[in-house]
């Protein structure tokens, strides 16, 4: 298999999700099954195809495959922003990881969405999603990530509110459409910083730009042009990944189809922000990175005390979601590439394995996702039972399981982090998080599976679910048992610095004035030094020590949460666990309050930005309408009344009084002063003494 | 025939107006078919337009040297039949041919004097085709103001409730800024005309651009003739403050002449200050403060636009004010005088005249069920119009500036090239981006989305003539939202040649 193939391979995973959606999206109401079966194998081969992808980059050794660039945007006669598809181990890490999951979710939802009323499009929306993150995760540049990240926000917004009869579904696809944009419009600011400055998106450019140090001019406050463009672009990763304070979509976003959730609002999607996070690290500069780090860690032990309490059980996997993807980002802040993308991988097959698992008990108790109304489905569902707590034994990180993997190569990675460099904040959140994990895992496996049914009616229906939501299960619960084994992520996707990769993607045939400056003055530094300071990490004893303490503390703190959880919910022959969770709710009211209530987080926001946007949104309409408008008409109205007072004016003065007038005077004058002509010389003579006397007394009166 | 073309491209639909009005007035389809064949065939002839123009060949006029014409008309003022295309021109022609083209089936929903309606119509695109085409002053002026006449009819006749406050409103503030035009129009025309060498260019627009009349005048008095020019295209724009005339004038008209007005009339602003404005008096345009001014005031647009949006309680007005603030993108793409940002202006107002018209389309659907705007009343139509919702989550998205579709390809652009001009004022114009998305989802939350209601229960779904003129939109908004290129490539030489005058 050579190079050519591989992009042949690539443009077939990207254009057959592409070419089906495109079909069904016209035509799902004449295919069969309004084309269910059609989008399944249409992912099927998608996969097939991943996975050769996957395989051949393995077997030759080399990490880049492919990157070809192509004209796209020409923004003027010198300017074009290109278009481009890049194929390496991490692309093709991520192929398998969307094409799997989105393969197993569409199998599922052949079950789990049998009669819904718009069988037809929900398919579609699964076809627009898997496209655009297959999109998101082949390109070369940041235009096209970013074009694809927002479709992929569009499919989100499609799929969270395919049941829209429902406000609490259209209200949580809005919120989480608008959320994420919040995010993407820091990254749009970051993107017009790098095209200012470096005049190309290309990954390739913007890592060389970074070597050559085109983006060290100072910007604001004081930070560089690549911190601040860092920041811009992170913050649209914090959007998509739900990071705190951006987090508060992906709970409501619960209100979509469950295998919705496990697709894009668990395994993939999400994973966006990290994925993104890693491919940019070479791009990051040491301020943003520290950044990156405290953002993952709060939002790692922030979600994670929310879910201690929630009694939703998709709210409860939600904040387990968020608080996850809190580490991986906190792992990418600190340094840790293997660790951060090894965790998405790994947490991609347990969490989806979750959510579907969550979706079969849901489907199984008609729609109820209160944990409250659960209890003893293992007995109804041994299957869905067994895979579920296989993928929470991942979660918590239990040995050998998948999870146990990376998460503990991302607490190494924390704690050596800090053992360097300080920040022991990081280190805290990350451990406590992992207890926190393991508790409230156990806690929700007990609540559903175990004890006795507490909704007798529900759990007399509940039943095993059909096979084509049953082998997603099996398979992601197997992989969650072996998605980890030995480190193989570590092989597979070594961590590369920006040089290394520049001149990989300069050898694969890209150029660029700034790629060719960067690759030059790389090769004289390595001709300077010869041993350069590569792998300066690996043999560091710090770091040996790091990884070895994390490996304990971190099974100490699975085996001590999943313990707390067991006496805490564990029911023994009396029907009361050892532990009474309800007296330690009432114990530390304020806290469990808090917490029940996510922080307030929905209803501080709610005040400070739904509301003010509201109200200034009426304002102006109002403002726009009274003053403007009021402007404008009264100029008309004004107009209106010059008319009429010149009209007036025209046929009072002009008219009445000096054409008319003057002939009428002429005419009265004419008239009444014939009465004077009498004829009579005595009369005549008396009227012109008259008229001297007062010609006389008024010269007498000006005189004086 | 190239150089007929221009010339038939016009005065075709004059031909098709005789013929309407020469069929007998019952007889409705026969005027209909008329009224489409004639569109149809100018909207292929523009098509051709697009296909001999060469972009790359332009004359030293900066105009394609094939179809330009010019033929003296009166002589005694020196005016000419004049008409030429560039880049720029051609894009915006081809766009309105299109979309008189699709507007001519959304007229199928007027019932009333059809005969009179196509009449006008047709009148109508003369008169648009002519402004984009002619580069004679006063020849363009004739169309300005032959444009403005069938409008008023259209809008007063065929309009809603209060028709004739609309259009007495629309007529009389743009004939406002058409006597500012005029006025600079005649400053030019006495300055020329003054020197018997030069008089026979006194209306040449190319020559005027050349050779700078009043390059030597004061600064006040080239002040002075700039922000009138500036002032007349702006309220066709429309620029705030100049803007209320256009939600009236929208929620009056019939659809498809909401269609034409969003879709084309607001482009003949954008177009006269790229063409006019700008060329006519380069040394304005690119002062400082002006810049500084006309950047902030196209930011102004796109926020208060968009607030103005939101606070919406008629769809009809809600999609009239997201123009103002779509527009608003075009001034500041312009105003920053930078290569992305004018090139982006002229994307956006293509892209604006494909969304902005389908979404009066969209609005008209319902309109023609519900006959009324108001959206708190709608909801559940999703359901109820499945195939229409799915053409409405397009028009919608492409309004948006979702990726992969027209808005987004100027919106880009134009903030690519306003962040070189000034950082701060970029990043505060993208709040734009958020509230755009705000007032679009809440409105199709509000509108489509919901349980289904009863009194809605009978309405179909979008008919045959409704598909034919949404469809053809819905697939151009994602076509050139795909592959802008098609698009940028026909216009980009003409833009450098635009940028070299300010070139200092």
């Amino acid at each position: 298999m050579n190079d050519q193939l591989v992009l042949n391979l690539a443009c077939v995973i990207f254009l057959l999700p592409l070419a089906c959606f495109a079909l069904m999206a016209v035509f799902h109401e004449r295919i069969p099954r309004h084309g269910d079966w059609l989008a399944t194998t249409a992912l099927g081969v998608t996969l097939a195809c991943a996975i050769a992808i996957f395989v051949h980059a393995a077997m030759t050794g080399r990490n880049l495959l492919v990157n070809v660039t192509f004209d796209w945007l020409p923004l003027g006669m010198t300017n074009m922003l290109k278009g481009g598809i890049l194929v390496d181990r991490l692309t093709a890490v991520m192929l398998v990881v969307v094409t799997l999951v989105s393969f197993l979710v569409h199998l599922f939802s052949v079950g789990y969405m049998a009669g819904d009323v718009r069988y037809g499009r929900y398919y579609c929306g699964l076809l627009l999603f898997t496209t655009s993150m297959l999109g998101l995760v082949l390109a070369n540049n940041l235009i096209y990530l970013y074009i694809f990240w927002e479709l992929v926000g569009l499919s989100s917004y499609l799929l969270i509110g395919h049941w829209f009869e429902k406000k609490s579904a259209s209200d949580a696809a809005i919120k989480a459409f608008i959320t994420t944009r919040l995010g993407d419009v820091g990254m749009f600011i970051g993107l017009m910083i790098c095209y200012w400055k470096v005049g190309s998106l290309q990954y390739a450019d913007l890592f060389a730009a970074v070597q050559n140090g085109v983006l060290s001019g100072q910007g604001f406050a004081g930070y560089d042009w690549q911190t601040l463009a860092g920041l811009g672009i992170f913050f649209g990763a914090m959007g998509k990944s739900a990071q705190f304070p951006l987090h508060v979509w992906l709970p409501d976003a619960m209100e979509g189809p469950t295998p919705v959730s496990a697709l894009i609002h668990a395994a993939t999607m999400v994973a966006a922000g990290v994925y993104l996070t890693g491919r940019l690290l070479p791009f990051f500069s040491p301020p943003t990175l520290i950044f990156i780090a405290y953002i993952g860690g709060i939002t790692a032990i922030f979600a994670a005390t929310i879910a201690l309490v929630q009694d939703d059980i998709k709210k409860v996997l939600a904040y387990s979601t968020v608080s996850q993807l809190g580490y991986m980002i906190m792992a990418l802040g600190v340094g840790g590439y293997v660790s951060g993308l090894f965790h998405l991988t790994t947490h991609a097959m347990f969490k989806a394995c979750l959510f579907l698992g969550s979706g079969a008990v849901i489907h199984a108790m008609h729609h109820e996702q209160s944990m409250s109304q659960y209890g003893g489905l293992r007995h109804k569902m041994p299957w869905t039972a067994t895979f579920y707590i296989m993928a929470t034994l991942a979660l918590c990180g239990v040995p050998p399981f998948a999870g146990f993997w990376s998460k503990d190569l991302i607490l190494g990675d924390t704690l050596a982090f800090t053992m360097q460099h300080g920040h022991w904040f990081l280190v805290v959140a990350g451990f406590g998080t992992a207890f926190l994990t393991a508790f409230y895992m156990t806690r929700q496996v007990f609540l559903t599976f175990f004890g006795a049914p507490r909704n007798e009616h529900k759990f007399e229906h509940a039943h095993e679910v059909a096979w084509q939501m049953l082998l997603p299960l099996v398979i992601l619960g197997t992989l969650s048992l072996v998605g980890g084994l030995g480190g193989w992520f570590e092989k597979y996707n070594p961590k590369l610095d920006g040089i290394t990769q520049i001149k990989a993607i300069a050898e694969a045939g890209y150029q660029s004035p700034l790629v060719a400056t960067a690759v030059a003055a790389a090769h004289q530094v390595a001709a300077a030094a010869h041993e350069g300071a590569e792998g300066a990490g690996e043999h560091n004893p710090v770091v040996a020590q790091a990884h070895h303490t994390a490996m304990v503390l971190s099974i100490v703190l699975a085996f001590a949460g999943i313990g707390l959880g067991v006496l805490m919910y564990r029911e023994r022959k009396n029907g009361k666990a050892l532990l009474n969770p309800d007296a330690l709710a009432r114990a530390f009211r304020p806290v469990y309050v808090l917490l029940w209530n996510k922080y307030f987080f929905d209803e501080i926001y709610n005040a400070v930005f739904v509301e003010t946007t509201h109200i200034a949104a009426r304002v102006c309409a109002v403002f726009d309408r009274l003053v403007i408008d009021s402007v404008v008409n009264f100029a008309g109205l004004m107009g209106k009344v010059g008319a009429f007072v010149v009209d007036m004016l025209d046929r009072l003065v002009v008219d009445g009084l000096m054409v008319n007038g003057s002939a009428r005077a002429a005419g009265f004058m004419g008239n009444e002063l014939s009465y004077a002509q009498t004829g009579r010389v005595r009369q005549y003579l008396l009227l012109m003494v008259l008229g001297i006397l007062a010609l006389s007394g008024v010269v007498l009166v000006l005189i004086k | 025939m190239d150089k007929m073309l221009l010339t038939l491209i016009t005065f075709l639909p004059l031909a098709g107006m005789v013929a309407v009005l020469l069929a007998p007035g019952k007889a409705h389809n026969l005027i209909r078919g008329i009224a489409v064949v004639t569109s149809g065939v100018v909207f292929a002839l523009t098509c051709w337009l697009w296909w001999v123009f060469d972009p790359t060949a332009l004359a030293s006029h900066g105009y394609d040297a094939r179809t330009w014409i010019e033929i003296p008309w009166i002589n005694s003022f020196h005016v000419y039949y004049r008409f030429g295309v560039d880049g720029l021109s051609t894009l915006l022609i081809v766009m309105t041919g299109f979309l008189s083209f699709l507007a001519t089936f959304v007229g199928f929903s007027v019932k009333k004097q059809v005969k009179g309606f196509y009449a006008l119509y047709m009148l109508l695109m003369t008169g648009m085709f002519g402004v984009f085409m002619a580069l004679d002053f006063f020849l363009f002026y004739v169309f300005w103001e032959l444009m403005l006449l069938p409008m008023y009819f259209l809008i007063g006749i065929w309009g809603g409730p209060r028709k004739e406050y609309a259009a007495i409103k629309f007529f009389i503030y743009t004939l406002l800024g058409s006597v500012l035009i005029l006025l600079v129009m005649i400053a030019y025309y006495f300055q020329v005309a003054a020197d018997p060498k030069t008089a026979d260019f006194a209306f040449n627009i190319p020559w005027l651009v050349a050779n700078q009349p009043f390059h030597g005048a004061s600064p006040a008095f080239k002040h002075l003739l700039f922000w009138g020019l500036f002032i007349g295209f702006a309220i066709k724009v429309p620029i705030f403050p100049f803007h209320t005339w256009l939600p009236d004038a929208h929620v009056e008209a019939p659809t498809a002449i909401s269609v034409i007005l969003a879709g084309v009339l607001l482009k003949m602003g954008g177009y006269g200050i790229l063409r006019f404005n700008y060329p006519l008096l380069p040394e304005v345009g690119s002062t400082d403060w002006v810049m500084w001014f006309l950047a902030v005031l196209g930011v102004v647009n796109i926020i208060y636009g968009a607030f103005c949006a939101l606070g919406q309680t008629d769809f009809k007005r809600l999609v009239a004010y997201s123009s103002v603030s779509h527009m608003g993108y075009v001034l500041l793409g312009v105003a920053v005088l930078k290569e992305e940002g004018v090139n982006g202006a002229i994307f956006q107002m293509f892209a604006h005249g494909l969304s902005s018209a389908m979404m009066f389309m969209l609005v008209g659907v319902l309109y023609d069920r519900a006959h009324h705007r108001e959206i708190a009343r709608f909801g559940g139509i999703a359901t109820q119009m499945p195939v229409y919702f799915g053409l409405a989550v397009v028009g919608f998205f492409a309004s948006l500036g979702l990726p992969a579709m027209v808005g987004f390809i100027g919106e880009i652009s134009v903030f690519l090239g306003a962040f070189k001009y000034s950082m701060p004022l970029t990043a505060f114009a993208t709040l734009g981006m958020l509230l755009t998305a705000g007032y679009i989802l809440w409105t199709m939350q509000r509108v489509y989305m919901g349980n289904p209601k009863p009194q809605y229960a009978e309405f179909p779904d979008a008919n045959k003539w409704e598909l034919i003129s949404l469809v053809p939109l819905a697939a151009t908004c994602i076509l050139f939202g795909v592959l802008p290129a098609l698009a940028m490539n026909i216009y980009l030489p003409s833009t450098q040649l635009f940028l070299k005058m300010f070139a200092q």
